[in-house]
Protein backbone atom coordinates (compact mmCIF):
# COMPACT_ATOMS: atom_id res chain seq x y z
CA UNK A 1 0.00 0.00 0.00
CA UNK A 2 2.47 2.50 0.79
CA UNK A 3 4.45 1.68 -2.70
CA UNK A 4 0.76 2.94 -4.19
CA UNK A 5 0.69 6.00 -1.85
CA UNK A 6 4.04 6.94 -2.92
CA UNK A 7 3.38 6.35 -6.58
CA UNK A 8 0.16 7.90 -6.34
CA UNK A 9 0.80 11.42 -7.95
CA UNK A 10 2.30 9.66 -11.26
CA UNK A 11 -0.46 7.01 -11.05
CA UNK A 12 -2.54 10.05 -11.70
CA UNK A 13 -0.31 11.45 -14.37
CA UNK A 14 -0.54 8.44 -16.44
CA UNK A 15 -4.53 8.50 -15.52
CA UNK A 16 -4.62 11.75 -17.30
CA UNK A 17 -2.89 10.65 -20.09
CA UNK A 18 -5.02 7.64 -20.93
CA UNK A 19 -8.14 9.05 -19.85
CA UNK A 20 -7.31 11.69 -22.63
CA UNK A 21 -7.45 8.61 -24.83
CA UNK A 22 -10.78 7.12 -23.32
CA UNK A 23 -12.47 10.85 -24.07
CA UNK A 24 -11.31 10.62 -27.47
CA UNK A 25 -13.15 7.53 -27.98
CA UNK A 26 -15.87 8.62 -26.09
CA UNK A 27 -16.59 11.94 -28.25
CA UNK A 28 -17.09 9.85 -31.20
CA UNK A 29 -20.03 7.87 -29.29
CA UNK A 30 -21.50 10.08 -27.84
CA UNK A 31 -21.88 12.94 -31.02
CA UNK A 32 -23.83 9.86 -33.15
CA UNK A 33 -26.09 9.02 -30.24
CA UNK A 34 -26.65 12.66 -29.98
CA UNK A 35 -28.18 13.31 -33.35
CA UNK A 36 -29.07 9.15 -34.29
CA UNK A 37 -29.84 7.61 -30.97
CA UNK A 38 -27.52 5.17 -32.35
CA UNK A 39 -24.60 2.48 -30.48
CA UNK A 40 -22.31 2.62 -33.16
CA UNK A 41 -20.57 -0.34 -31.73
CA UNK A 42 -18.03 -0.75 -34.72
CA UNK A 43 -16.60 2.80 -33.35
CA UNK A 44 -13.96 0.83 -31.01
CA UNK A 45 -12.98 -1.02 -34.28
CA UNK A 46 -12.28 2.02 -36.22
CA UNK A 47 -10.00 3.17 -33.10
CA UNK A 48 -8.02 0.24 -33.84
CA UNK A 49 -8.26 1.08 -37.92
CA UNK A 50 -6.46 4.36 -36.80
CA UNK A 51 -3.29 2.70 -34.87
CA UNK A 52 -3.25 0.24 -37.59
CA UNK A 53 -3.25 1.89 -40.55
CA UNK A 54 -0.90 4.49 -39.23
CA UNK A 55 1.25 1.40 -38.50
CA UNK A 56 1.46 0.63 -42.25
CA UNK A 57 2.39 4.50 -43.19
CA UNK A 58 4.83 4.61 -40.84
CA UNK A 59 6.69 0.90 -41.62
CA UNK A 60 5.88 2.13 -45.94
CA UNK A 61 8.01 5.23 -45.46
CA UNK A 62 10.40 4.81 -42.51
CA UNK A 63 10.71 1.26 -42.30
CA UNK A 64 14.39 1.74 -42.85
CA UNK A 65 14.95 4.07 -39.75
CA UNK A 66 12.65 2.29 -37.75
CA UNK A 67 14.28 -0.75 -37.91
CA UNK A 68 17.77 0.41 -37.53
CA UNK A 69 16.97 2.23 -34.74
CA UNK A 70 14.44 -0.05 -32.14
CA UNK A 71 11.76 2.51 -33.50
CA UNK A 72 13.11 5.67 -32.28
CA UNK A 73 13.69 8.44 -34.71
CA UNK A 74 15.62 11.76 -34.14
CA UNK A 75 14.90 15.34 -34.62
CA UNK A 76 12.95 16.06 -37.85
CA UNK A 77 12.32 12.58 -39.05
CA UNK A 78 10.49 12.04 -35.89
CA UNK A 79 8.41 15.10 -36.20
CA UNK A 80 6.92 13.66 -39.74
CA UNK A 81 6.58 10.56 -38.73
CA UNK A 82 4.79 11.90 -35.95
CA UNK A 83 2.57 14.02 -38.36
CA UNK A 84 2.08 11.59 -40.71
CA UNK A 85 0.87 8.65 -38.05
CA UNK A 86 -2.10 11.50 -37.49
CA UNK A 87 -2.47 12.75 -40.86
CA UNK A 88 -2.83 8.83 -42.22
CA UNK A 89 -5.26 7.99 -39.00
CA UNK A 90 -7.33 11.05 -39.79
CA UNK A 91 -7.94 10.46 -43.53
CA UNK A 92 -8.39 6.61 -43.23
CA UNK A 93 -10.67 6.62 -40.33
CA UNK A 94 -12.90 9.93 -41.20
CA UNK A 95 -13.15 7.74 -44.69
CA UNK A 96 -14.00 4.62 -42.90
CA UNK A 97 -16.48 6.48 -41.11
CA UNK A 98 -18.43 7.99 -43.89
CA UNK A 99 -18.21 4.49 -45.58
CA UNK A 100 -19.85 2.68 -43.00
CA UNK A 101 -22.96 5.41 -41.89
CA UNK A 102 -23.36 5.59 -45.82
CA UNK A 103 -23.81 2.58 -46.28
CA UNK A 104 -24.59 0.34 -43.06
CA UNK A 105 -26.22 2.79 -41.18
CA UNK A 106 -28.46 4.87 -43.62
CA UNK A 107 -30.56 2.61 -45.21
CA UNK A 108 -32.09 1.85 -41.95
CA UNK A 109 -32.62 4.80 -41.04
CA UNK A 110 -36.18 4.69 -40.51
CA UNK A 111 -36.23 1.18 -39.68
CA UNK A 112 -36.58 0.17 -35.79
CA UNK A 113 -34.24 0.99 -33.65
CA UNK A 114 -32.65 -2.81 -33.63
CA UNK A 115 -31.77 -3.11 -36.85
CA UNK A 116 -29.44 -0.72 -36.70
CA UNK A 117 -27.93 -1.79 -33.52
CA UNK A 118 -27.64 -5.30 -34.66
CA UNK A 119 -25.96 -4.06 -38.22
CA UNK A 120 -23.50 -2.23 -35.96
CA UNK A 121 -22.43 -5.01 -34.17
CA UNK A 122 -21.90 -6.88 -37.49
CA UNK A 123 -19.21 -4.15 -38.74
CA UNK A 124 -17.36 -4.47 -35.99
CA UNK A 125 -17.44 -8.09 -36.30
CA UNK A 126 -16.29 -7.74 -40.29
CA UNK A 127 -13.88 -5.06 -39.73
CA UNK A 128 -11.92 -7.27 -36.50
CA UNK A 129 -12.29 -10.05 -38.68
CA UNK A 130 -10.98 -8.55 -41.73
CA UNK A 131 -7.86 -7.19 -40.12
CA UNK A 132 -7.45 -10.70 -38.50
CA UNK A 133 -7.17 -12.30 -41.53
CA UNK A 134 -4.69 -9.92 -43.38
CA UNK A 135 -2.88 -10.50 -40.02
CA UNK A 136 -2.35 -13.94 -39.67
CA UNK A 137 -2.44 -13.94 -43.85
CA UNK A 138 0.66 -12.00 -44.20
CA UNK A 139 2.30 -13.21 -40.40
CA UNK A 140 1.83 -9.90 -38.50
CA UNK A 141 0.04 -11.63 -35.69
CA UNK A 142 1.63 -9.18 -33.35
CA UNK A 143 2.14 -5.95 -34.95
CA UNK A 144 5.39 -3.42 -32.63
CA UNK A 145 4.36 -0.45 -33.17
CA UNK A 146 8.07 2.12 -32.96
CA UNK A 147 7.78 4.19 -30.18
CA UNK A 148 9.08 6.74 -32.24
CA UNK A 149 10.54 9.21 -28.90
CA UNK A 150 13.13 8.02 -27.09
CA UNK A 151 11.26 6.35 -24.22
CA UNK A 152 13.05 8.03 -21.11
CA UNK A 153 11.30 10.01 -17.71
CA UNK A 154 11.12 13.51 -17.61
CA UNK A 155 10.89 14.69 -14.08
CA UNK A 156 8.53 17.34 -13.77
CA UNK A 157 7.79 19.03 -10.79
CA UNK A 158 8.80 15.87 -8.62
CA UNK A 159 6.68 14.06 -10.82
CA UNK A 160 8.05 10.90 -13.31
CA UNK A 161 6.68 11.39 -16.64
CA UNK A 162 6.90 9.03 -18.92
CA UNK A 163 7.97 10.66 -22.37
CA UNK A 164 5.39 8.80 -24.33
CA UNK A 165 2.58 10.55 -22.50
CA UNK A 166 3.71 13.57 -23.87
CA UNK A 167 2.29 13.18 -27.23
CA UNK A 168 -1.22 12.56 -25.58
CA UNK A 169 -0.82 15.78 -23.55
CA UNK A 170 0.02 17.79 -26.79
CA UNK A 171 -2.16 15.95 -29.07
CA UNK A 172 -5.60 15.37 -27.50
CA UNK A 173 -6.35 19.19 -25.58
CA UNK A 174 -5.63 20.26 -29.23
CA UNK A 175 -8.19 17.51 -30.56
CA UNK A 176 -11.06 18.12 -28.02
CA UNK A 177 -10.49 21.96 -28.06
CA UNK A 178 -10.95 22.19 -31.57
CA UNK A 179 -14.03 19.96 -31.05
CA UNK A 180 -15.40 22.57 -28.24
CA UNK A 181 -14.81 24.98 -31.23
CA UNK A 182 -16.29 23.20 -34.26
CA UNK A 183 -19.90 22.49 -32.78
CA UNK A 184 -20.20 25.85 -30.51
CA UNK A 185 -19.25 28.20 -32.77
CA UNK A 186 -19.03 27.00 -36.54
CA UNK A 187 -22.18 27.03 -38.79
CA UNK A 188 -21.74 22.96 -39.01
CA UNK A 189 -21.55 22.85 -35.02
CA UNK A 190 -25.15 25.17 -34.82
CA UNK A 191 -26.40 22.23 -37.84
CA UNK A 192 -24.91 19.12 -36.15
CA UNK A 193 -26.71 20.96 -32.51
CA UNK A 194 -29.46 21.81 -34.12
CA UNK A 195 -29.96 18.38 -36.01
CA UNK A 196 -29.92 16.45 -32.79
CA UNK A 197 -32.47 18.35 -31.07
CA UNK A 198 -34.71 18.46 -33.59
CA UNK A 199 -34.03 16.75 -37.24
CA UNK A 200 -37.45 17.57 -38.75
CA UNK A 201 -37.53 21.42 -37.65
CA UNK A 202 -33.22 21.84 -39.03
CA UNK A 203 -34.36 20.53 -41.89
CA UNK A 204 -36.82 22.96 -42.06
CA UNK A 205 -34.53 25.64 -41.74
CA UNK A 206 -32.74 23.87 -45.07
CA UNK A 207 -30.47 22.21 -43.28
CA UNK A 208 -29.07 19.31 -45.10
CA UNK A 209 -29.16 16.39 -42.45
CA UNK A 210 -27.79 13.81 -44.66
CA UNK A 211 -24.68 15.88 -44.67
CA UNK A 212 -24.89 16.75 -40.43
CA UNK A 213 -24.68 13.07 -39.73
CA UNK A 214 -21.83 12.26 -42.47
CA UNK A 215 -20.18 14.99 -41.11
CA UNK A 216 -21.00 13.85 -37.62
CA UNK A 217 -19.27 10.12 -38.30
CA UNK A 218 -16.39 11.59 -40.07
CA UNK A 219 -15.60 13.58 -36.70
CA UNK A 220 -15.96 11.00 -34.82
CA UNK A 221 -14.31 8.78 -36.74
CA UNK A 222 -11.08 11.04 -37.38
CA UNK A 223 -10.73 11.38 -33.32
CA UNK A 224 -10.94 7.61 -32.39
CA UNK A 225 -8.78 7.54 -35.48
CA UNK A 226 -6.08 9.40 -33.61
CA UNK A 227 -6.80 8.22 -30.25
CA UNK A 228 -5.19 4.95 -32.24
CA UNK A 229 -2.29 6.25 -33.17
CA UNK A 230 -1.84 7.61 -29.49
CA UNK A 231 -2.80 3.93 -27.90
CA UNK A 232 -0.13 2.21 -30.44
CA UNK A 233 2.26 4.97 -29.20
CA UNK A 234 1.85 4.11 -25.92
CA UNK A 235 1.53 0.45 -25.70
CA UNK A 236 3.53 0.35 -28.24
CA UNK A 237 1.46 -2.23 -30.21
CA UNK A 238 -2.04 -2.70 -31.71
CA UNK A 239 -3.69 -5.98 -33.35
CA UNK A 240 -6.74 -6.42 -34.70
CA UNK A 241 -8.71 -6.96 -31.02
CA UNK A 242 -7.89 -3.80 -29.00
CA UNK A 243 -11.00 -1.75 -30.39
CA UNK A 244 -13.36 -4.73 -28.59
CA UNK A 245 -11.83 -3.75 -25.00
CA UNK A 246 -11.25 0.27 -25.42
CA UNK A 247 -14.14 0.93 -27.03
CA UNK A 248 -16.36 -0.72 -24.43
CA UNK A 249 -14.35 1.54 -21.97
CA UNK A 250 -14.92 4.20 -24.14
CA UNK A 251 -18.50 4.04 -24.43
CA UNK A 252 -18.47 3.28 -20.25
CA UNK A 253 -17.15 7.05 -19.91
CA UNK A 254 -19.83 8.53 -22.16
CA UNK A 255 -22.68 7.07 -20.49
CA UNK A 256 -20.41 8.29 -16.98
CA UNK A 257 -20.89 11.58 -18.78
CA UNK A 258 -23.79 11.43 -20.29
CA UNK A 259 -24.08 10.40 -23.25
CA UNK A 260 -25.10 12.61 -26.20
CA UNK A 261 -23.49 15.62 -23.77
CA UNK A 262 -19.84 16.34 -25.14
CA UNK A 263 -17.97 17.66 -22.16
CA UNK A 264 -20.10 14.32 -20.37
CA UNK A 265 -17.49 12.10 -22.53
CA UNK A 266 -14.59 14.15 -22.05
CA UNK A 267 -15.24 13.97 -18.31
CA UNK A 268 -16.08 10.43 -18.46
CA UNK A 269 -13.31 9.65 -20.15
CA UNK A 270 -10.79 10.86 -18.01
CA UNK A 271 -12.27 9.14 -14.80
CA UNK A 272 -12.19 5.96 -16.82
CA UNK A 273 -8.24 6.57 -17.09
CA UNK A 274 -7.86 7.19 -13.53
CA UNK A 275 -10.04 4.55 -12.23
CA UNK A 276 -8.26 2.37 -14.32
CA UNK A 277 -4.38 4.09 -13.32
CA UNK A 278 -5.60 3.89 -9.67
CA UNK A 279 -6.51 0.09 -9.97
CA UNK A 280 -3.39 -1.26 -11.90
CA UNK A 281 -1.19 0.76 -9.43
CA UNK A 282 -2.85 -1.35 -6.12
CA UNK A 283 -3.08 -4.51 -8.50
CA UNK A 284 1.19 -3.85 -9.07
CA UNK A 285 1.77 -3.38 -5.39
CA UNK A 286 -0.45 -5.98 -4.23
CA UNK A 287 1.53 -8.64 -6.44
CA UNK A 288 1.73 -10.14 -9.66
CA UNK A 289 -1.12 -11.14 -12.22
CA UNK A 290 -4.31 -8.89 -10.49
CA UNK A 291 -6.31 -7.41 -12.94
CA UNK A 292 -8.97 -5.70 -11.21
CA UNK A 293 -9.37 -2.68 -13.45
CA UNK A 294 -12.31 -3.67 -15.89
CA UNK A 295 -14.29 -4.45 -13.31
CA UNK A 296 -13.77 -1.60 -11.29
CA UNK A 297 -14.60 0.60 -14.02
CA UNK A 298 -17.69 -0.71 -14.58
CA UNK A 299 -18.51 -0.43 -11.02
CA UNK A 300 -17.69 3.14 -10.68
CA UNK A 301 -20.63 3.41 -13.63
CA UNK A 302 -22.79 1.27 -11.66
CA UNK A 303 -22.60 3.36 -8.30
CA UNK A 304 -22.96 6.67 -10.87
CA UNK A 305 -25.90 5.35 -12.49
CA UNK A 306 -27.71 4.46 -9.17
CA UNK A 307 -27.39 8.13 -7.96
CA UNK A 308 -27.34 9.98 -11.57
CA UNK A 309 -29.25 7.71 -14.42
CA UNK A 310 -28.86 10.19 -17.01
CA UNK A 311 -25.18 10.34 -16.24
CA UNK A 312 -22.50 12.60 -14.47
CA UNK A 313 -23.87 15.79 -16.56
CA UNK A 314 -26.70 14.49 -17.94
CA UNK A 315 -27.68 13.01 -21.15
CA UNK A 316 -28.87 15.61 -23.95
CA UNK A 317 -30.92 13.16 -26.48
CA UNK A 318 -33.65 14.52 -29.27
CA UNK A 319 -35.88 17.40 -27.02
CA UNK A 320 -38.90 15.91 -27.55
CA UNK A 321 -40.90 18.60 -26.83
CA UNK B 1 -47.99 36.88 -60.10
CA UNK B 2 -49.22 33.55 -57.98
CA UNK B 3 -46.79 32.63 -55.66
CA UNK B 4 -48.13 29.19 -54.47
CA UNK B 5 -50.07 26.62 -56.45
CA UNK B 6 -51.56 22.95 -55.50
CA UNK B 7 -52.79 21.13 -58.63
CA UNK B 8 -54.66 17.75 -57.49
CA UNK B 9 -52.07 17.09 -54.57
CA UNK B 10 -52.06 13.60 -53.21
CA UNK B 11 -49.78 12.60 -50.22
CA UNK B 12 -49.44 9.50 -48.26
CA UNK B 13 -48.09 8.58 -44.69
CA UNK B 14 -47.32 5.33 -46.10
CA UNK B 15 -50.69 3.28 -46.53
CA UNK B 16 -52.94 6.57 -45.08
CA UNK B 17 -54.00 8.61 -47.69
CA UNK B 18 -54.13 12.33 -46.52
CA UNK B 19 -54.31 14.96 -49.21
CA UNK B 20 -56.81 13.97 -51.50
CA UNK B 21 -56.21 15.28 -54.51
CA UNK B 22 -56.05 19.64 -53.23
CA UNK B 23 -55.98 22.19 -55.24
CA UNK B 24 -54.78 25.85 -53.40
CA UNK B 25 -53.61 29.14 -54.87
CA UNK B 26 -51.70 32.09 -52.88
CA UNK B 27 -51.21 35.49 -55.42
CA UNK B 28 -48.45 37.76 -54.30
CA UNK B 29 -49.04 39.54 -51.12
CA UNK B 30 -51.72 37.85 -50.27
CA UNK B 31 -52.20 36.64 -46.44
CA UNK B 32 -54.42 33.15 -47.10
CA UNK B 33 -55.78 31.27 -44.21
CA UNK B 34 -56.09 27.71 -44.13
CA UNK B 35 -58.98 26.85 -41.70
CA UNK B 36 -59.86 22.68 -40.96
CA UNK B 37 -60.56 19.98 -37.95
CA UNK B 38 -57.46 18.18 -35.94
CA UNK B 39 -56.16 15.88 -38.40
CA UNK B 40 -57.67 17.33 -42.01
CA UNK B 41 -53.83 17.23 -43.04
CA UNK B 42 -53.09 21.40 -42.66
CA UNK B 43 -49.60 20.46 -41.42
CA UNK B 44 -49.36 17.96 -44.57
CA UNK B 45 -50.18 20.86 -46.47
CA UNK B 46 -47.28 22.63 -44.68
CA UNK B 47 -44.70 19.63 -45.08
CA UNK B 48 -45.42 19.53 -48.69
CA UNK B 49 -44.58 22.79 -49.39
CA UNK B 50 -41.39 22.54 -47.81
CA UNK B 51 -40.53 19.31 -49.10
CA UNK B 52 -40.98 16.75 -46.36
CA UNK B 53 -43.41 15.62 -47.75
CA UNK B 54 -43.87 14.08 -51.38
CA UNK B 55 -46.55 14.66 -53.32
CA UNK B 56 -47.82 10.82 -55.19
CA UNK B 57 -49.48 12.99 -57.34
CA UNK B 58 -50.36 16.48 -58.67
CA UNK B 59 -47.60 19.12 -58.45
CA UNK B 60 -47.18 21.91 -56.48
CA UNK B 61 -45.68 24.86 -57.94
CA UNK B 62 -43.99 27.92 -56.49
CA UNK B 63 -43.26 31.61 -58.44
CA UNK B 64 -43.69 29.42 -61.63
CA UNK B 65 -41.11 26.51 -60.48
CA UNK B 66 -42.29 23.38 -59.46
CA UNK B 67 -40.84 22.31 -56.09
CA UNK B 68 -42.59 19.00 -55.53
CA UNK B 69 -39.74 17.31 -55.67
CA UNK B 70 -37.23 19.58 -53.94
CA UNK B 71 -35.35 18.90 -51.33
CA UNK B 72 -36.07 21.44 -47.69
CA UNK B 73 -33.10 23.02 -47.95
CA UNK B 74 -33.88 23.85 -51.99
CA UNK B 75 -37.06 24.94 -51.49
CA UNK B 76 -35.78 27.17 -48.13
CA UNK B 77 -33.40 28.65 -50.73
CA UNK B 78 -36.04 29.36 -53.18
CA UNK B 79 -37.55 31.43 -50.62
CA UNK B 80 -39.96 30.20 -48.31
CA UNK B 81 -39.94 29.52 -44.83
CA UNK B 82 -41.86 27.95 -42.21
CA UNK B 83 -43.43 28.77 -38.69
CA UNK B 84 -43.70 24.86 -37.78
CA UNK B 85 -46.45 23.77 -35.93
CA UNK B 86 -45.83 23.77 -31.86
CA UNK B 87 -42.92 26.24 -32.71
CA UNK B 88 -40.22 23.93 -32.88
CA UNK B 89 -37.55 26.39 -31.53
CA UNK B 90 -34.06 24.96 -30.34
CA UNK B 91 -34.64 24.64 -27.08
CA UNK B 92 -31.14 24.11 -26.03
CA UNK B 93 -29.62 26.92 -28.13
CA UNK B 94 -29.65 30.63 -27.32
CA UNK B 95 -32.08 32.72 -29.10
CA UNK B 96 -28.80 34.45 -31.23
CA UNK B 97 -28.14 30.95 -32.56
CA UNK B 98 -32.08 30.13 -33.51
CA UNK B 99 -31.91 33.20 -35.65
CA UNK B 100 -28.55 32.31 -37.53
CA UNK B 101 -30.12 28.94 -38.16
CA UNK B 102 -33.10 30.79 -39.65
CA UNK B 103 -30.17 32.04 -41.80
CA UNK B 104 -29.24 29.12 -42.70
CA UNK B 105 -28.93 28.74 -46.19
CA UNK B 106 -28.00 32.45 -46.85
CA UNK B 107 -24.46 33.55 -47.12
CA UNK B 108 -24.23 37.06 -47.41
CA UNK B 109 -23.18 37.90 -43.68
CA UNK B 110 -23.71 41.05 -43.57
CA UNK B 111 -26.99 41.26 -44.69
CA UNK B 112 -27.82 38.55 -42.58
CA UNK B 113 -26.71 40.90 -39.50
CA UNK B 114 -28.80 43.60 -40.79
CA UNK B 115 -31.89 41.41 -41.07
CA UNK B 116 -30.71 39.53 -37.26
CA UNK B 117 -31.05 43.63 -35.85
CA UNK B 118 -34.39 44.35 -37.99
CA UNK B 119 -35.74 41.02 -36.11
CA UNK B 120 -34.63 42.16 -32.89
CA UNK B 121 -36.12 45.84 -33.68
CA UNK B 122 -39.83 43.50 -34.35
CA UNK B 123 -38.90 42.04 -31.12
CA UNK B 124 -37.37 43.75 -28.65
CA UNK B 125 -37.39 41.10 -25.98
CA UNK B 126 -35.66 38.64 -28.21
CA UNK B 127 -33.18 41.25 -27.92
CA UNK B 128 -32.39 41.45 -23.99
CA UNK B 129 -32.53 37.73 -24.27
CA UNK B 130 -30.49 36.65 -27.29
CA UNK B 131 -27.69 34.97 -25.25
CA UNK B 132 -30.68 33.15 -23.23
CA UNK B 133 -31.33 29.51 -24.19
CA UNK B 134 -34.61 29.17 -26.39
CA UNK B 135 -36.14 26.65 -24.29
CA UNK B 136 -35.94 28.85 -21.31
CA UNK B 137 -38.25 31.70 -22.68
CA UNK B 138 -42.29 31.57 -22.45
CA UNK B 139 -44.72 30.30 -25.15
CA UNK B 140 -44.97 33.53 -26.24
CA UNK B 141 -41.37 34.67 -26.50
CA UNK B 142 -40.86 31.17 -28.80
CA UNK B 143 -43.47 32.54 -31.03
CA UNK B 144 -41.98 35.52 -31.19
CA UNK B 145 -38.23 33.91 -31.85
CA UNK B 146 -39.76 31.07 -34.07
CA UNK B 147 -41.29 34.13 -36.45
CA UNK B 148 -37.89 35.97 -36.13
CA UNK B 149 -36.31 33.15 -37.37
CA UNK B 150 -38.28 32.15 -40.32
CA UNK B 151 -37.49 35.95 -40.92
CA UNK B 152 -34.21 35.57 -41.31
CA UNK B 153 -34.45 33.56 -44.37
CA UNK B 154 -35.92 36.51 -45.95
CA UNK B 155 -38.43 34.69 -47.36
CA UNK B 156 -40.69 35.73 -50.05
CA UNK B 157 -43.35 33.09 -49.01
CA UNK B 158 -43.88 32.64 -44.93
CA UNK B 159 -45.99 29.10 -43.86
CA UNK B 160 -47.41 29.72 -40.87
CA UNK B 161 -48.71 26.76 -39.07
CA UNK B 162 -51.09 27.36 -36.10
CA UNK B 163 -49.01 30.30 -35.06
CA UNK B 164 -51.85 31.57 -32.45
CA UNK B 165 -51.63 28.05 -30.98
CA UNK B 166 -51.94 27.41 -26.83
CA UNK B 167 -50.80 31.23 -26.23
CA UNK B 168 -52.34 33.65 -24.03
CA UNK B 169 -55.09 36.74 -25.45
CA UNK B 170 -51.97 39.19 -25.70
CA UNK B 171 -49.97 37.06 -27.43
CA UNK B 172 -52.53 35.67 -29.54
CA UNK B 173 -53.29 39.64 -30.81
CA UNK B 174 -49.25 40.47 -31.19
CA UNK B 175 -49.18 37.29 -33.61
CA UNK B 176 -51.57 38.45 -35.86
CA UNK B 177 -50.57 42.36 -35.30
CA UNK B 178 -46.73 40.77 -36.77
CA UNK B 179 -48.54 38.96 -38.94
CA UNK B 180 -50.13 41.67 -40.86
CA UNK B 181 -46.70 43.94 -40.46
CA UNK B 182 -45.06 41.36 -42.00
CA UNK B 183 -47.53 41.12 -44.83
CA UNK B 184 -47.10 44.88 -45.43
CA UNK B 185 -43.72 44.41 -45.56
CA UNK B 186 -44.41 42.58 -48.99
CA UNK B 187 -44.31 38.64 -47.51
CA UNK B 188 -47.06 36.53 -49.05
CA UNK B 189 -48.45 34.62 -46.16
CA UNK B 190 -50.14 30.99 -45.93
CA UNK B 191 -51.65 30.26 -42.56
CA UNK B 192 -52.83 27.80 -40.64
CA UNK B 193 -55.41 28.53 -37.71
CA UNK B 194 -57.52 27.63 -35.56
CA UNK B 195 -58.53 31.13 -34.44
CA UNK B 196 -61.14 31.35 -37.12
CA UNK B 197 -62.58 34.83 -36.54
CA UNK B 198 -58.86 36.38 -36.07
CA UNK B 199 -57.45 34.70 -38.95
CA UNK B 200 -60.15 35.49 -41.54
CA UNK B 201 -60.20 39.25 -39.64
CA UNK B 202 -56.77 39.66 -41.35
CA UNK B 203 -56.54 37.49 -44.53
CA UNK B 204 -57.53 38.22 -47.97
CA UNK B 205 -58.65 34.68 -49.25
CA UNK B 206 -59.08 31.09 -46.84
CA UNK B 207 -59.99 27.56 -47.61
CA UNK B 208 -61.60 24.98 -45.15
CA UNK B 209 -60.23 21.68 -45.54
CA UNK B 210 -61.44 18.60 -44.11
CA UNK B 211 -60.53 15.19 -44.81
CA UNK B 212 -57.86 16.02 -46.90
CA UNK B 213 -60.49 17.57 -49.38
CA UNK B 214 -60.76 21.36 -49.87
CA UNK B 215 -64.60 21.91 -49.30
CA UNK B 216 -64.85 25.24 -49.36
CA UNK B 217 -62.84 28.83 -50.58
CA UNK B 218 -63.81 31.63 -51.11
CA UNK B 219 -62.91 35.55 -50.06
CA UNK B 220 -62.28 36.37 -46.24
CA UNK B 221 -65.24 38.62 -45.16
CA UNK B 222 -67.62 35.50 -47.25
CA UNK B 223 -65.68 32.71 -45.35
CA UNK B 224 -66.49 34.72 -41.72
CA UNK B 225 -70.60 34.27 -43.11
CA UNK B 226 -70.78 30.97 -44.52
CA UNK B 227 -72.50 28.65 -42.25
CA UNK B 228 -70.27 25.83 -42.52
CA UNK B 229 -67.69 28.27 -41.71
CA UNK B 230 -69.77 29.86 -38.69
CA UNK B 231 -71.16 26.82 -37.25
CA UNK B 232 -67.97 25.07 -37.28
CA UNK B 233 -64.87 27.08 -36.50
CA UNK B 234 -66.73 30.09 -35.02
CA UNK B 235 -69.30 28.05 -32.65
CA UNK B 236 -65.84 26.30 -31.41
CA UNK B 237 -63.82 29.73 -31.08
CA UNK B 238 -66.57 31.76 -29.05
CA UNK B 239 -67.14 29.11 -26.94
CA UNK B 240 -63.78 29.03 -26.07
CA UNK B 241 -62.71 32.20 -25.69
N1 LIG C 1 -45.96 11.10 -39.61
C1 LIG C 1 -47.21 10.62 -39.77
N2 LIG C 1 -47.39 9.29 -39.96
C2 LIG C 1 -48.64 8.79 -40.12
N3 LIG C 1 -49.75 9.51 -40.13
C3 LIG C 1 -49.64 10.84 -39.95
C4 LIG C 1 -48.36 11.46 -39.76
N4 LIG C 1 -48.54 12.79 -39.60
C5 LIG C 1 -49.88 12.99 -39.69
N5 LIG C 1 -50.53 11.82 -39.90
C6 LIG C 1 -51.97 11.67 -40.09
O1 LIG C 1 -52.35 12.44 -41.19
C7 LIG C 1 -53.56 13.11 -40.95
C8 LIG C 1 -53.39 14.61 -41.14
O2 LIG C 1 -52.49 15.10 -40.17
P1 LIG C 1 -52.08 16.63 -40.08
O3 LIG C 1 -51.73 17.10 -41.43
O4 LIG C 1 -51.08 16.74 -39.03
O5 LIG C 1 -53.45 17.28 -39.61
P2 LIG C 1 -53.76 18.75 -39.08
O6 LIG C 1 -52.52 19.55 -39.09
O7 LIG C 1 -54.81 19.26 -40.00
O8 LIG C 1 -54.30 18.57 -37.69
C9 LIG C 1 -53.98 12.73 -39.54
O9 LIG C 1 -54.94 11.70 -39.64
C10 LIG C 1 -52.74 12.23 -38.91
O10 LIG C 1 -53.03 11.23 -37.96
MG1 LIG D 1 -51.53 20.46 -37.57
Amino acid sequence: MNQFLQSLPDTLVQGLAIGMMYALIALGYTLVYGILELINFAHGDVFMLGGLFSWAALQHFFGAQIGANYGVLGGGTLVMAIILAFLIATVSCGGVGFVIERFAYRPLRNAPKLAPLVTAIGVSFIIENAVLVWQTGTGNMELTYPSLINQQIIPVLGLHIPSKAIIVFVTAPILMVGLLYLVGNTRMGKAMRATAQDQEAARMMGIDVNRVISFTFIVGSVLAGCAGVIYALYYNSIDYSVGFLAGLKAFTAAVLGGIGNIRGAMLGGLLVGEVESIVDSIDASQGVGLQWAEPAVFLVLMCVLIFRPTGLLGAQVVDKA
Amino acid sequence: MTMLQFNGVHTYYGPIHVLKGVNYRVEEGEIVCLLGANGAGKTTTMKTILGLVRPTEGTVVFKGQEIGKMTPSQVVKAGIAPVPEGRRVFSRMSVSENLELGAYVRSDHKAIADDMSRVFDLFPRLKERRKQLAGLMSGGEQQMLAIGRAMMARPTLLIMDEPSMGLSPIFVERVFDTVQSINKQGVTIFMVEQNANMALTIANRGYVLQNGEVVLENDAASLLQSELVRKTYLGEAIEVS
